[in-house]
């Protein structure tokens, strides 16, 4: 869709405030904003580089028959099982994406989202349509859910192409020691790649949240990402394992518990609702913030 | 919306200022009272599900004892979660690496190997997945963060497997009844494997109540509390929970005697009586696993699975008296305040400064130093068991209080 159909749509439309397809319109034109970005483009390449990287690599460790990762299980999950079957290489990936790459993403496009408006002077742009501010911040949201969604998708992808070109596919062992299909074995995949797009919805309501605070989009970037940081941090210090199930990195590789059989939900469960927290509280305070704030720019 | 404007009269702009400003402070009340909301949920939810303890007719103990004993549950799955605290100094890594290469014959072992392996529910807190359907299939996993550790028995063959390192080992098993009685044996790490092992203590030095009822992992369960007589045991209290309906203990809990957190605890988090899939019991080494074979004689098998189990029951089997008429070995007393003895053959652990070289004094500040008629020694304490080693190299250990090895030791001179 062009522009020129977008502004048709708005202006059509502006009657019907309330009609979900202006919305639908908004939201389309906020996502082709962001994926067209040369940083975003940048960011997904980047991603979209790390499964290559892992599946030659452990091609060219195991060429002379050894078993990838050492002996002891060193390295990312799964990473030892890629030689047996190429889509493992999908979940290798998720797990070495998963603690950096990909929230280091969200944090750019939701650090961005409404302070790199207002440091490009568009926000109050944006403002004058009449959209409202709260539905104009569920729109930034719901793009950098679908950005969080993209991300990984660009990662599943990638890695499953990779996979199948380097290494054999087919039936395979869960990490329980069960078989399952190779069919089942893909819908795993790609509910495993939900829930790692599900697990960085924290992070993205709370660098919505941090870019409502400020009119720098460089600087809601780097507080988003730094805050990613000493989340992380603070996950590994064992003195502080009090605060550890409240932080929302704490259950991101519970997503390898699909591949058990039966899957163990305890994790994914608290998980999932932790994100949802998260949501709740950071998106509803970037809403406390964001509508009644003073947009000069 | 507009930006906010206040350029107009002075006193206005000013009313306005605080109302907006306000309006913007009252925003802030949904994100708090979502976290309120959450937070009381979280405190309040496990009370509210706490619904009490079941109504379940009246039960002696000893009827209890008996629906144990007579319970026979041939098909089950389901989660336990296992936490033993025996207080044992941290020594990370290390801990697990002496221990796993105290059980071990040398050579070069597949970490698939599961008396390496299990010896790890010797700390901490873990989460196991059990299957069984009949004698001749069971499995046993350990959940590790984004791995698991399998022991699949099916039929003649048993397999471990080791996701994190892919690789696998693999035995096999005496068949038929034979291997029935050898597994069983295997690894007490079922409430109902430690409960057996401590019902094999009951006998005059012992208590046995039934203590009110329970629900563990939704099911009602009578609450069975085993209790040493005699003072100077430092095991304080066995908890078991028994299933109501099928004498299955479902939750085991030993307390120790000076309080504070439970030594051992274990319980199923969710169990199903129901036959566990067939699929459950099937493994095939996938492809590229490194597989090690367990090349001895068959019978040798069950015996290296013994082997890791033992060691987990070791604090069992010591204050039981036990399995403990080794070479060299006696036990002093019976019952709950046994201390078994040995002589180390060597000089013991030196107290005090003359203490030969770094070792001594690295060792010694592990333990405390205790005089009795017997002379001096060092005592070495977990939260269950102690350990008395005198100058002269002899070796007093059990589940008993550090005074009950002094008197002990006095005792034996």
């Amino acid at each position: 869709m062009s522009q020129a159909e977008v502004v048709r749509e708005v202006v059509r439309d502006v009657p019907r405030r309330t009609s979900p397809l202006w919305t639908l319109g908004l939201l389309r034109s906020e996502l082709f904003t962001t994926l067209r970005r040369w940083r975003t483009l940048a960011l997904l390449a980047v991603l979209a580089a790390v499964p290559v990287l892992v599946g030659i690599a452990v091609k060219i460790e195991t060429s002379d028959g050894s078993a990838a990762g050492g002996s002891g299980g060193e390295g990312p999950a799964f990473i030892s099982q890629i030689t047996n079957n190429g889509l493992f290489l999908v979940f290798t990936a998720l797990a070495a994406t998963l603690p950096f790459f990909l929230p280091m993403a969200v944090g750019v496009v939701a650090g961005d989202a409404i302070a790199g408006e207002a440091n490009a002077g568009t926000l109050r742009y944006l403002l004058v349509a009449p959209a409202g501010r709260t539905r104009l911040l569920l729109t930034k949201y719901a793009t950098v859910m679908s950005f969080c969604l993209v991300a990984t998708l660009v990662v599943a992808v990638s890695a499953l192409t990779v996979g199948a070109l380097l290494f054999p596919l087919g039936e395979l062992t869960t990490i329980s020691g069960t078989r399952i299909s190779f069919a089942d074995g893909l819908v795993r995949a790609v509910l495993i790649a939900l829930v790692v797009a599900a697990s960085l919805i924290g992070l993205a309501a709370l660098g919505l949240f941090v870019s409502t605070l400020t009119n720098s989009g460089i600087a809601a970037m780097a507080t988003t990402v730094g805050l990613l940081i000493t989340v992380q941090i603070l996950d590994q210090i064992p003195q502080l394992h009090a605060i550890h199930p409240y932080l929302f990195s704490h259950h991101w590789l519970s997503f390898a518990d699909l591949m058990r059989d039966p899957v163990y939900w305890d994790d994914l469960v608290k998980n999932l609702g932790l994100q949802a927290l998260y949501a709740a509280v950071f998106g509803s305070a970037a809403w406390a913030r964001f509508a009644g704030k003073d947009v000069t720019t | 919306m507009a930006p906010y404007e206040s350029d107009d009269s002075t006193s206005t702009g000013e009313t306005e200022d605080l109302r907006a400003g306000r309006r913007r402070a009252a925003r802030y009340v949904v994100p708090v009272t979502v976290v309120g909301l959450a937070a009381a949920t979280i405190g309040l939810v496990p009370a509210l599900a706490d619904s009490g303890d079941p109504d379940l007719p009246k039960i002696s103990a000893q009827q209890l004892v008996e629906k144990i004993a007579a319970s026979d549950v041939q098909q089950l799955s389901g989660t336990v979660k296992i936490s033993t605290d025996l207080g044992l100094p941290d020594l990370g890594g290390l801990e697990s690496g002496l221990l796993s290469g105290a059980t071990q014959s040398g050579g070069d072992e597949s970490t698939a190997d599961p008396s390496a392996k299990l010896m790890e529910l010797a700390s901490g807190t873990h989460t196991l997945r059990v299957a069984a359907d009949g004698p001749d299939r069971q499995k046993l996993s350990l959940l590790e963060d984004a791995a698991e550790y399998s022991v699949i028995h099916n039929g003649k063959d048993v397999w471990g497997y080791d996701s994190k390192a892919n690789e696998v080992y693999h035995s096999t098993a005496a068949d038929g009844a034979d291997a029935r009685d050898e597994h069983e044996e295997e690894v007490p790490a079922t409430p109902k494997d430690l409960t057996e092992e401590a019902l094999k203590a009951a006998d005059d030095t012992t208590s046995i109540t039934v203590d009110g009822t329970a629900q563990v992992a939704g099911r009602d369960a009578y609450r069975l509390v085993i209790k040493p007589k005699d003072s100077g045991s430092t095991i304080g209290a066995i908890s078991v929970a028994v299933d109501a309906k099928t004498g299955m203990p479902l939750k085991f809990t030993l307390t120790p005697a000076s309080g504070g957190a439970a030594v051992i605890d274990a319980g199923f988090t969710q169990v199903s009586f129901a036959r566990p899939a067939a699929s459950t019991f099937d493994f095939t080494p996938p492809k590229g696993a490194k597989v090690t074979e367990e090349n001895d004689a068959p019978a040798k098998a069950p015996e290296d699975f013994r082997k890791s189990g033992d060691d987990f029951g070791r604090e069992f089997d010591q204050e039981l008296g036990k399995e403990l008429d080794g070479d060299g070995m006696k036990v002093i007393g019976e019952g709950w305040t046994a201390i078994a003895t040995y002589d180390s053959g060597g000089e013991g652990i030196p107290s005090g400064e003359e203490a030969g070289g770094d070792l001594g004094g690295f060792l010694g500040s592990f333990g405390d130093k205790v005089t009795g008629t017997f002379g001096k020694g060092t005592v070495f304490s977990t939260r269950l068991v102690n350990a008395l080693v005198t100058e002269d190299g002899t070796v007093y250990a059990g589940a008993v209080t550090k005074e009950a090895l002094v008197k002990a030791a006095d005792a034996a001179r």
